[in-house]
């Protein structure tokens, strides 16, 4: 998450609270809500890298609060992180790797686990449906995610096809 | 056998003969449908998946094994027999849709009612209620060239549903469609299935597929896996799949 506080930063300066409504709001309802404990942590953390600086800004009637904004360094660490590539498909498949280890131990039959895998993909995409049913057009960047995870899916589900070819 | 079984197929087997070598496609299949259950057929092409669909609506003939279809024996009907139980009984979309060319869309999705006796006005309401499921209402009297292809496909699909028949058989109904289509289907599908309609279907398409209650997997014409998917719980996209 500190990438993205500090890509709502450079944007703004802004308060704790402020950067988890200004998250809700860009990825609307398809991405979990993130904690306000976690984003207070992750800028303390980002503040003792030197990423981000704090001033107080007094408030009537209550406790200071703390707004954040970017330092130079930040700024540099984040160009950092937009120019480069961003890491590639899932290759080191966790279900992948216990279809291939599994068998040699006895444990397990290949045919059960695949079959297992596909019903449980499917009710994820069940989920997805669900989500994508009750997420309005007009939220486009939700629309997309949903979208995103599902052809994800599609191709975890291909794969396992190819899969009970092979190895079944 | 339960009493509501609306469709079932027992040993079912389909072995090619016309070749050199005979091939077996389907491999003693037993498979039964109640009413109101959604079935995805899933495998690897050349699994034997469109042959068992088109044999359970009595496009293709068994090599040997029973068919029923709402509780009356089917495979052992003559030709015309199967014919018009088809016509009252099994709505069918394919990959490819197979309009007729030289009549509107609407007569297109009206005919299979009327064949199974629907009288014209209720032929009229359901194609006009179909139509508009699939933002196709204002399509009703352009001729099927007149469409792009996921409009036809969906024409094809409505027709499919048109006589309310016990049993919509699809072949991969989604093959041509990109995402939005491809969501106006779903969308029909996951509505026409609530009011009760039986569905067998052959897939590729995972979200088509998790529409169902049930999936069964085929691998060299036999099946591998028959089992219920698990209802959804309701989460947000970053629980169900993790987006790095």
């Amino acid at each position: 998450m500190r990438l993205h506080l500090l890509a709502l930063l450079a944007k703004e300066p802004a308060h704790g609270y402020e950067l988890k409504q200004d998250l809700e709001q860009t990825f609307g309802s398809a991405y979990p809500s993130p904690n306000i404990g976690q984003i207070y942590v992750t800028l303390g953390r980002l503040e003792k890298d030197g990423l981000v600086r704090a001033v107080d800004v007094e408030q009537s009637n209550r406790p200071n609060k703390k707004v954040y904004y970017l330092t130079a360094k930040g700024r540099d660490v984040l160009h950092l992180w937009v120019d480069e590539p961003t890491e590639g498909p899932r290759v080191r498949d966790e279900f992948f790797m216990k279809l291939v280890l599994a068998p040699m131990t006895g444990i397990a039959d290949r045919m059960v686990l695949i079959n297992r895998q596909r019903r449980h993909y499917l009710s994820l995409m069940k989920d997805l449906n669900e989500l994508l049913d009750r997420t309005s057009p007009d939220d486009k960047i939700a629309i997309l995610l949903i979208e995103g995870a599902m052809l994800h899916l599609q191709a975890d589900l291909d794969w396992l096809e190819r899969c009970q070819e092979d190895l079944a | 056998m339960s009493d509501e079984a609306v469709l079932k197929a027992i040993n079912l087997v389909k072995i090619y003969s016309g070749g050199a070598v005979p091939v077996p496609a389907v491999r003693g299949v037993d498979l039964q449908v109640d009413a109101g259950e959604f079935v995805a057929v899933m495998g690897p092409s050349g699994s034997g998946k469109s042959t068992l669909v088109h044999m359970l609506g009595g496009l293709d003939s068994r090599t040997s094994g029973e068919i029923w279809l709402d509780g009356k024996r089917a495979d052992t009907l003559s030709e015309s027999a199967w014919a018009l139980l088809r016509r009252k009984k099994i709505g069918f979309v394919f990959q490819f849709f197979n309009l007729v060319a030289n009549m509107t869309v609407a007569d297109n999705v009206e005919l299979p009612a009327l064949l199974a006796g629907a009288s014209p006005r209720e032929a009229r309401e359901r194609r006009e209620d179909l139509l508009g499921a699939l933002n196709l209402g204002d399509r009703a009297d352009a001729s099927p060239a007149q469409l792009s292809g996921g409009e036809q496909q969906r024409v094809a699909l409505a027709r499919a549903l048109a006589n309310q028949p016990s049993v919509l058989l699809a072949d991969e109904p989604t093959g041509n469609l990109d995402s939005r289509n491809t969501r106006d289907v779903l969308r029909l599908l996951g509505r026409v299935h609530k009011d009760g309609q039986t569905i067998v279907m052959v897939t590729h398409d995972a979200r088509v597929a998790a529409l169902a209650d049930r999936v069964v997997s085929l691998l060299d014409g036999e099946i591998v896996d028959d089992g219920r998917i698990a209802r959804p719980r309701r989460r947000t996209v970053g629980e169900v799949i993790d987006l790095r």
